[in-house]
């Protein structure tokens, strides 16, 4: 697997981030200038490809699509899957991602201006459609496999991941590149902020994210990119890889109610499905990496979806976008990667900023400090606008 | 005679700049297409560093008779001398 978010730029960065409990939040001044209602958000450093990428790869990618590609780099060094080894196997790519702002309203300028639409150049095409990532990737790592884009807003790269398994466990394909990215530039977020759904604390920036904590004010719109390579177990073990993880359950569901507003029938349904394939009762969960992006309707939702279907078996639960900002199109992957960590290190990352509970949440065992803890099968869960849910279980590699 | 020289040096420079070509390989007999390794979608970007250089349009078809750098700097030149006599 492999990560590029606020919180580090390479597993060794985040797990550190993670357990520290730090924030990757800042308040940005452009923003307001820009006339954000809020002007905080995560923030991520852009990479330098020169000398990784050439010139005609580099121009193709948008910001996420560079997320993308340094997290895809990881996770294929990580799993040990080489160029000769891609060249003779159909390794294909599941990637979630919902919008390419920026390449939409660089291209637009550029057609308003000068009414001659050649001057927009070549590679904005490649940069504008919503399949950026996969079209990249693919073209990049030589990808022969599946090459399709999932977007299911803020729960396109859980399902990337779920639909991924299900490839993998038909027997359909034994290698699938999965994730998520998302943007975070200025434009990408105006018509979030329209909606007044982000935090206004802009004081506090790292106070700002507080999942489930009863004076929360809405999310911190954040990005990056996370990447989970699958393998079928036979493909995995022939290969001699390091497993770090097994995927056991997906669930989804639609709300099938309104378009932004949450329900908790939806959550449970996806949640107890994903128990269904794994196999499992609420009590075989070690730790719940919640969806909880700081809204005020949305966590107290999930707080009655995860008390209906863990609460006597109170499992401890954490939002690490309480450090993260809501990594919206990328979030339902990098969560994993999150949580695979947590696995690997046997810690829970802490609910940051969960200070005071609300009616929901003090009916939950929320995590508020790094806690030592044998990890042995999580679920992760993200939810979406339209009310697409996803709910995901993950046990550690054991022979 | 010295505008001609200026024009040189800028598509030089910007040919460098936008392809990442090594300012050595250019030379006027050189073959265009292979020094910056041009695909088809170079040559839309080619149209726009034109245009944004020197400020008029170039038709794709233009560059069916340009194989090597000389005929680049010709045509560029050409254009550039047309636009001023207009």
């Amino acid at each position: 697997m492999g990560i590029y978010s606020c919180l580090g730029k390479d597993s060794g960065e985040v797990r550190d981030s993670l357990y520290a409990g730090r924030s990757g939040i800042i308040l940005d001044p452009v923003r307001k200038e820009m006339g954000y209602r809020s002007g905080l958000t995560g923030f991520v450093e852009r990479p330098v490809l020169k000398g990784l990428l050439d010139r005609r790869s580099r121009i193709m990618l948008p910001e996420q699509g560079e997320y993308a590609y340094m997290a895809t780099l990881q996770a294929l060094q990580q799993a040990g899957i080489e160029e000769d080894y891609i060249h003779k196997h159909e390794i294909g790519i599941l990637y979630g991602n919902d919008s390419s702002a920026k390449p939409v309203i660089d291209a637009t300028d550029i057609m308003r201006e000068k009414k001659d639409n050649m001057l927009i150049g070549s590679a904005s095409v490649f940069q504008t459609l919503n399949s950026t990532i996969t079209m990249n990737l693919s073209t990049i790592f030589k990808l022969k496999g599946i090459n399709l884009t999932i977007s299911a807003a803020c729960a396109s790269g859980s399902h990337a991941i779920g639909l991924g398994y299900h490839l993998i466990k038909t027997g359909l394909q034994d290698c699938i590149v999965t994730g998520g990215a998302q943007e975070i530039n200025v434009y990408s977020m105006a018509t979030f902020d329209a909606l007044s759904a982000f935090s206004v604390r802009e004081s506090e920036p790292q106070k700002a994210s507080r999942p489930f904590d009863r004076s929360r004010d809405g999310l911190i719109p954040s990005g990056g990119g996370a990447s989970v390579i699958l393998e079928s177990l036979e493909s995995a073990t022939q290969r001699g890889a390091a497993i770090l993880g097994e995927v056991i359950g997906y669930g989804f569901s639609s709300n099938g109610e309104h378009i932004s507003n949450p329900t908790v029938s939806g959550p449970v349904r996806s949640l107890e499905m994903a128990l269904r394939d794994a196999g499992m009762s609420a009590r075989d969960i070690d730790y719940i990496n919640a969806h909880a992006t700081s809204t005020p309707a949305g966590d107290a939702s999930e707080a009655k979806a995860l008390c209906a279907v863990f609460g006597e078996a109170n499992v401890p639960v954490s939002s690490t976008k309480s450090m993260t900002g809501h990594e919206c199109w990328m979030a339902g992957a990098s969560e994993i990667v999150y949580s695979v960590l947590m696995m690997q290190n046997n810690f829970i990352a802490p609910n940051i900023n969960f200070e005071h509970p609300d009616e929901d949440s003090a009916q939950l065992n929320i995590v508020k400090t790094t806690t030592e803890k044998n990890i042995n099968v999580f679920l992760s869960n993200s939810f979406g606008f339209g009310g697409t849910n996803s709910s995901l279980v993950v046990r550690k590699w054991s022979k | 005679m010295k505008q001609n020289e200026a024009i040189i040096e800028k598509i030089n420079h910007f040919l460098a700049e936008e392809f990442e070509a090594e300012k050595e390989k250019i030379t006027p007999e050189g073959n265009i297409k292979e020094v910056l390794e041009l695909d088809s979608l170079d040559y839309i970007d080619l149209v726009v560093v034109i245009e944004n250089n020197f400020a008029f349009k170039v038709k794709p078809e233009d560059f069916g008779d340009i194989i090597t750098f000389h005929d680049f700097y010709n045509y560029v030149i050409s254009r550039v001398n047309a636009k001023e006599l207009a």
